[in-house]
C-alpha cells in the first residue's frame, strides 16, 4: 500500500476528481491549504497600503492506494493537474504499514 | 273622522304657517349678520367677498350659506394641514428610520469588514452599545442640550449660543405638537427621534480610528462624555436655535450645514485623529499587515450607507419637500461621482480600480455632500464629489503615509478632511434658487455673489475643529486616568472579540 498526497492549483482540482473516478478511485481526503513553493505570490492594496501575500492557495488530496493503482493514479494527476506554469505543485509517495477499516476491524489492502 | 281630519288640517296649516314665519324672521336676522360681517371683515376677507355679500334680497339663502362656507373653509384648512403633517410625519419617521439603518447595520457591516476577524464582534459591538447609551442620554439631557432653550446664569449670561438648558430635560414637553423653531408640520417628538439617529452615529465614526486596540469600557465611557462636552454644543451651535453659527435662526457667523457636515462628520473626523495620535499605533503597525478580513461585508455595509444617507441629507428638509427632493438628488450624484473619482485615481496609481476603493470614495462623496446637500443644484454636487473623492484618496495613501499616524480604518481621512472640504465647498456653491435660507432674493452662497460666505463656512470649520480637537484631548485624559484606554498587548494580540467580550465572530467548528 502506498500514500499518496499531491499538493494542486484549486482550479485543476475537477478535472483531477474526474479523471480519478474513471480510473476506479473511490475516495480521497481533500484540504484546503495554503503554501508557496518556487511560485512568488502576488501583492495586494488596501486603501494605499502594499501587502505581499507569498501563501498561495492550494488544494491537498490525500489518499491511500493498492500497489497496483499507484502508477496509473499518478500518470492521472500528471495529465489533468498540469497547467505548465509555476506553481502546479507536487506529489508525494511514502509507503504505508497497515489500513484498517473502523467499521468491521478489516486490516490490509481490503480496508482501502 | 271628518271633523277629526279637519282638526289635524288645520293643525298642520298652523305648523305651516308658523314654521314659515320663524324660517322668514331667521333669515332676515342671518342676512343682517353676515352684511355686518362682511362689513366688519371686508378688507382682510377677500376670498370670502362674494359669499358673505348677497347679491339681492330675493336670494336671501346666500348669506347662510356663508356661514357654512367660512365653517367648511375652516375645516378644510384643518384638514390641509393635518394632511400635510401626516405626509411630513411620514417622511421624516421614515427618514428617522434610514438614519438609524446607518448605524447599524451600515457602519457596523462597513468597519466590521475592515478590521482583522478576531476585531470584528468587538468593532459592530461598539456602533451597536452607542445605539443603546446615546439614546439614554437623548432622552435625560441630550435632546434639551441639543435643542432647547440656553440656561440663563445670573443676570446678563445666556448659553443660548453655546448649548441648550434643560427644558426639555426627560423629554419634558416634547410630544405631538410641533416646534414651530424647527419643523412646524411634524410632532416634536418626530424631530426628536430624528436628531437622536444623528447623535448615535456621530460617535460611531469615531470607533474607526481606534478600532482593535481601544478598550470596551473606555469606549463607552469616552463616547457618553463626548456626546456631552463635544457633540451637544456643536449640534446646538450650527442647528440650535440661538447657537453661534446658527444660519437662519439668529446666529453670529451664519454657518450652512444642511445635514451635518460640521456638526457629524468634522466633529468626529478630526475628534478620531486626535484619538489615534493620543491611542498610538496598533501592536505591528505599519510593518505587519492588517488586511481587511472581509471586503464583502464592508461592500454591503457601504451600500446601506448610501441609501441610509437619503434619510440623512434628504430627511434634514424635515418635511416631504421640494427641497427634500433637491437634497436627495445631490446626494445622490455627489456619492457617485465621488466613487468614480476614487476609482480613477486608484486606477491611475495602481493600475487598477478596486472594490474597496470604489465603496471608500462613495462614503466620502457622501460625507462632502452633506453639509451641501439642501443648497446647491445637482451639478455642483457632482463637482463637490469628484473633488472630494479624489481628495480623501489623497489623504488615505498620502498623507496618512506622510504623518505615520494609525487611523485604523480611515475615519479622519474620510470624515474630518471629507466634512472640512465640503463645508467649504457648500459656501462657494450654496444658492438661494435652491434654498433661499437668508430670505428671498438674497444670495446665499459664492454662486450667488456672496463670497463671504466662505467665510462664513470657514469660522464654522475652524470651530468646530477646535471643539473636537481640545475637548477630546480633554475627555481621552479623564477617561485614560479612570478606566484607561487601551488593551493590553497580549489582549490585543489574542483580539478584542475574546479579550473584551468572551465570543468569536467566527466559529468555524460548530
Amino acid at each position: 500500500m502506498m500514500k499518496l498526497e499531491a499538493i494542486i492549483q484549486p482550479s485543476r482540482f475537477e478535472s483531477v476528481k474526474d479523471a480519478l473516478r474513471e480510473v476506479g478511485i473511490e475516495g480521497m481526503t481533500v484540504t484546503e491549504v495554503r503554501g508557496h513553493g518556487r511560485q512568488k505570490g502576488h501583492t495586494e492594496v488596501y486603501r494605499g497600503r502594499e501587502y505581499t501575500v507569498d501563501l498561495l492557495p492550494k488544494l491537498k488530496l490525500e489518499m491511500v492506494l493498492p500497489d497496483k493503482l499507484v502508477n496509473t493514479v499518478v500518470d492521472t494527476i500528471l495529465k489533468t493537474a498540469k497547467t505548465g506554469k509555476i506553481g502546479d505543485g507536487k506529489i508525494f509517495l511514502s509507503r504505508v504499514e497497515e489500513a484498517i477499516r473502523i467499521r468491521n476491524e478489516e486490516r490490509g489492502e481490503g480496508a482501502l | 273622522m271628518t271633523s277629526l281630519k279637519r282638526l289635524v288640517c288645520t293643525g298642520r296649516e298652523a305648523v305651516i304657517s308658523y314654521a314659515a314665519e320663524r324660517i322668514q324672521n331667521m333669515k332676515r336676522m342671518v342676512w343682517k349678520c353676515c352684511l355686518l360681517l362682511a362689513i366688519v371683515h371686508a378688507v382682510p376677507l377677500h376670498a370670502q367677498q362674494p359669499a358673505a355679500a348677497p347679491s339681492s334680497q330675493n336670494t336671501p339663502s346666500t348669506p347662510q350659506a356663508s356661514s357654512l362656507t367660512n365653517e367648511k373653509l375652516a375645516q378644510l384648512d384643518q384638514r390641509v394641514t393635518a394632511a400635510q403633517s401626516s405626509a411630513d410625519n411620514a417622511w421624516m419617521l421614515v427618514s428617522a428610520a434610514l438614519v438609524l439603518m446607518m448605524t447599524g447595520p451600515g457602519l457596523a457591516l462597513f468597519y466590521g469588514g475592515l478590521v482583522r476577524r478576531k476585531n470584528t464582534l468587538a468593532i459592530m459591538m461598539q456602533s451597536f452599545m452607542l445605539m443603546a447609551v446615546i439614546t439614554i442620554m437623548w432622552a435625560l439631557v441630550g435632546y434639551s442640550l441639543c435643542f432647547g432653550s440656553g440656561m440663563v446664569i445670573g443676570e446678563h449670561f445666556n448659553t443660548g449660543s453655546v448649548i441648550g438648558g434643560f427644558e426639555h430635560a426627560f423629554l419634558r414637553g416634547v410630544g405631538a405638537e410641533p416646534n414651530a423653531d424647527y419643523a412646524g408640520t411634524i410632532p416634536q417628538m418626530t424631530f426628536m427621534v430624528y436628531q437622536l439617529m444623528f447623535a448615535i452615529i456621530t460617535p460611531a465614526l469615531i470607533t474607526g480610528a481606534t478600532a482593535e486596540r481601544m478598550k470596551f469600557s473606555g469606549t463607552v465611557l469616552f463616547m457618553i462624555l463626548w456626546f456631552l462636552v463635544v457633540y451637544a454644543p456643536l449640534a446646538h451651535m450650527v442647528w440650535g436655535k440661538g447657537g453661534l453659527l446658527n444660519a437662519s435662526l439668529g446666529g453670529r457667523f451664519p454657518t450652512l450645514d444642511f445635514a451635518g457636515g460640521t456638526v457629524v462628520h468634522i466633529s468626529s473626523g478630526v475628534s478620531a485623529l486626535v484619538c489615534a495620535l493620543y491611542l498610538g499605533k496598533r501592536t505591528g503597525f505599519p510593518k505587519q499587515p492588517m488586511p481587511p478580513h472581509s471586503l464583502v461585508l464592508s461592500f454591503i455595509g457601504a451600500c446601506l450607507l448610501w441609501v441610509g444617507w437619503f434619510g440623512f441629507n434628504a430627511g434634514s428638509a424635515l418635511a416631504s419637500s421640494p427641497l427634500a427632493t433637491s437634497a436627495f438628488v445631490a446626494t445622490h450624484f455627489a456619492a457617485a461621482a465621488a466613487a468614480l473619482s476614487w476609482s480613477v485615481a486608484e486606477w491611475i496609481k495602481n493600475g487598477r480600480a478596486s472594490a474597496l476603493g470604489a465603496i471608500s470614495g462613495a462614503v466620502a462623496g457622501l460625507v462632502a455632500i452633506t453639509p451641501a446637500a439642501g443648497f446647491v443644484a445637482p451639478m455642483p454636487a457632482l463637482i463637490i464629489g469628484l473633488v472630494a473623492g479624489a481628495c480623501c484618496y489623497w489623504m488615505v495613501t498620502r498623507v496618512k503615509a506622510i504623518f505615520g499616524y494609525d487611523d485604523a480604518l480611515d475615519a479622519f481621512g474620510v470624515h474630518g478632511a471629507g466634512g472640512t472640504i465640503g463645508a467649504l465647498l457648500t459656501g462657494v456653491f450654496a444658492t438661494q434658487v435652491i434654498n433661499p435660507i437668508f430670505g428671498a432674493g438674497k444670495a446665499v452662497g459664492g454662486s450667488d455673489g456672496h463670497w463671504g460666505q466662505v467665510g462664513n463656512q470657514l469660522v464654522g470649520v475652524l470651530i468646530a475643529w477646535g471643539f473636537a480637537l481640545v475637548g477630546t484631548l480633554v475627555l481621552l485624559k479623564v477617561v485614560d486616568l479612570i478606566t484607561g484606554l487601551r488593551v493590553t498587548e497580549d489582549q490585543e494580540i489574542e483580539g478584542l472579540d475574546i479579550t473584551q467580550h468572551g465570543e468569536e465572530a467566527y466559529n468555524l467548528e460548530s
